[in-house]
């Protein structure tokens, strides 16, 4: 899976679960501001990574996570092996 | 003691999702039964239910609260939308006052299934998700109507099988009438996803006339062979008739009296003494004599023995006293733990439209309902007062008198 494959298809989960318009997902973005998540809603943020790419992210792990640059670059390292 | 009066009601139903439509439904004796394809291939013996709108809350609640509500939240969602405007209960004036809730409800399968299947199989406490601990509790229903309207009095659930919503209107008259409520939204809500009804469907309490599904409930009929499962939710705003006029709300009926009882006896087959006892309670509770009451909207789901011992027990209260006698049922199936709520609201649709609803599909009594008087047609008619039972699993009886107003 390239990484455009990956963000082409995160994108379009985030705004369909988020409702939010695709367009404002952009690299530099803030996940939680754009998503308007909170301690709660960050769970299902959570559960979506794990259905769709069986990544993990465990919560140490999710305050390194600020833009959608930073969650692609998370999910493209941690992939299970193909 | 304070009179306690009906100001508001709304509805999600089989047979509308405004009071309008619902009231011609009833008229006309429209049946919201049909047969599901999705059923019958899952694996229920009856692949009968009760066909019901799906509602859509994008318009009013964000993503991140609806992640909270199951479907039988977003059904009495919007049922509470239309009774508390109905009502005149604006949002300013709920801030600023103590509004209670006391909902029905008594289960939430598919919510609770859906979630954990995802623990399960992902083996992760998180795959879960957020909503799924808000959605699988009993009182989802309760919580979520009582954040999204910001209700601050009593925030209490009624989980009394099928009579759950009876109950929580019950629950709601007896504390307004104490003085320790003013104002109290009531109600029942039933999931209506075939995950909430298969264990139930496994004792082979339902209907298989599966080729004729609109005949396939009917209470009382010397034919009846289980019920239907429905669902939906229905709202009542309860409160002081004092209040009421003070606040300048639509005074629709007031509840008269309530009776309760349990049988103490079998888990699942009722007994003729238990419901008599709910039905003697609440006529003696109102200061009420038989002969006021014009209309009984009876629990009977369309079971042999439940119609029966009902049926039973009306004629041990009522003698020779021809009151008429429907079961709703006959055209919703049984909404269970919103039947008690939707229950008055038919019938309090039916009383300011002078008419009471046919029991469809009654066409021969048996020897146990042919002693009550059941009626298989529309009729027009004229009355100020009505009585309606709720029975529910483990014995659970209530009883409900209300009277017309305004």
């Amino acid at each position: 899976m390239t990484r455009e494959e990956i963000i082409e298809k995160v994108n379009t989960l985030l705004a369909e679960e988020f409702e939010v318009e695709a367009s404002t997902l952009t690299p530099d973005a803030n996940v939680k501001e754009t998503l308007s998540l909170d301690s709660l809603s960050l769970v299902d943020l959570v559960a979506l990574i794990q259905q769709t790419y069986q990544v993990k992210i465990p919560v140490s792990d999710l305050r390194q996570i600020q833009t959608f640059t930073d969650l692609y670059d998370y999910i493209e390292s941690h992939l299970p092996a193909a | 003691m304070r009179r306690v009066v009906i100001t508001g009601m709304g509805i999600w139903s089989c047979l509308g999702t405004t009071l309008d439509e619902v009231c011609r439904s009833l008229y006309t004796g429209k049946s919201g039964i049909v047969f599901s394809p999705e059923r019958k291939d899952a694996g229920f013996r009856s692949a009968l239910c009760a066909q019901i709108a799906k509602p859509d809350l994008k318009p009013f609640v964000s993503r991140n609260l609806r992640q909270f509500m199951p479907e039988e939240a977003q059904y009495a969602y919007m049922a509470t939308r239309a009774a508390l405007e109905q009502a005149r209960l604006e949002p300013d004036y709920i801030e600023q006052h103590e509004i209670g809730i006391i909902y029905g409800n008594d289960s939430v399968s598919e919510a609770t299934m859906t979630g954990l299947d995802k623990f399960r199989e992902f083996h992760d406490t998180a795959a879960c998700g957020s909503g799924t601990i808000f959605q699988s509790m009993n009182s989802t229903v309760t919580m979520n109507l009582a954040c999204l309207f910001k209700l601050k009095g009593i925030n209490l659930t009624a989980s009394a099988a099928c009579a759950s919503g009876s109950q929580s209107v019950g629950l709601a008259y007896l504390l307004i009438r104490n003085g320790l409520q003013d104002c109290i939204v009531c109600g029942g809500a039933q999931e209506a996803n075939m995950y909430g009804v298969a264990a139930f469907d496994g004792i082979q309490s339902f209907s298989i006339r599966e080729d004729e599904p609109a005949k396939a409930s009917r209470p009382f009929d010397k034919n009846r062979d289980g019920l239907v499962p429905g669902g939906g939710a229905a709202t009542l705003i309860v409160e002081s008739y004092e209040h009421a006029v003070k606040r300048g709300a639509p005074i629709l009926a007031e509840v008269v009296s309530w009776g309760f009882s349990g049988n103490g006896a079998h888990i699942s087959t009722p007994n003729v003494e238990g419901p008599a006892r709910s039905l003697e309670l609440c006529l003696k509770n109102g200061n009420v004599s038989p002969d006021e009451i014009g209309y009984i909207n009876a629990h009977a789901t369309s079971t042999r023995i439940g119609d029966s011992r009902e049926a039973l027990a009306i004629a041990q209260v009522f003698g020779e006293l021809p009151v008429p006698v429907t079961s709703t049922k006959s055209q919703t199936g049984h909404e269970m733990w919103m039947a008690g709520a939707s229950e008055l609201i038919y019938s309090i649709l039916m009383m300011k439209n002078d008419f009471i609803a046919g029991n469809i599909n009654f066409e021969h009594p048996d020897e146990d309902t042919a002693r009550i008087h059941v009626l298989p047609e529309t009729r027009p008619i004229h009355f100020d007062m009505f009585l309606s039972n709720s029975f529910g699993f483990g014995g659970t009886n209530s009883t409900l008198i209300v009277r017309n107003e305004g």
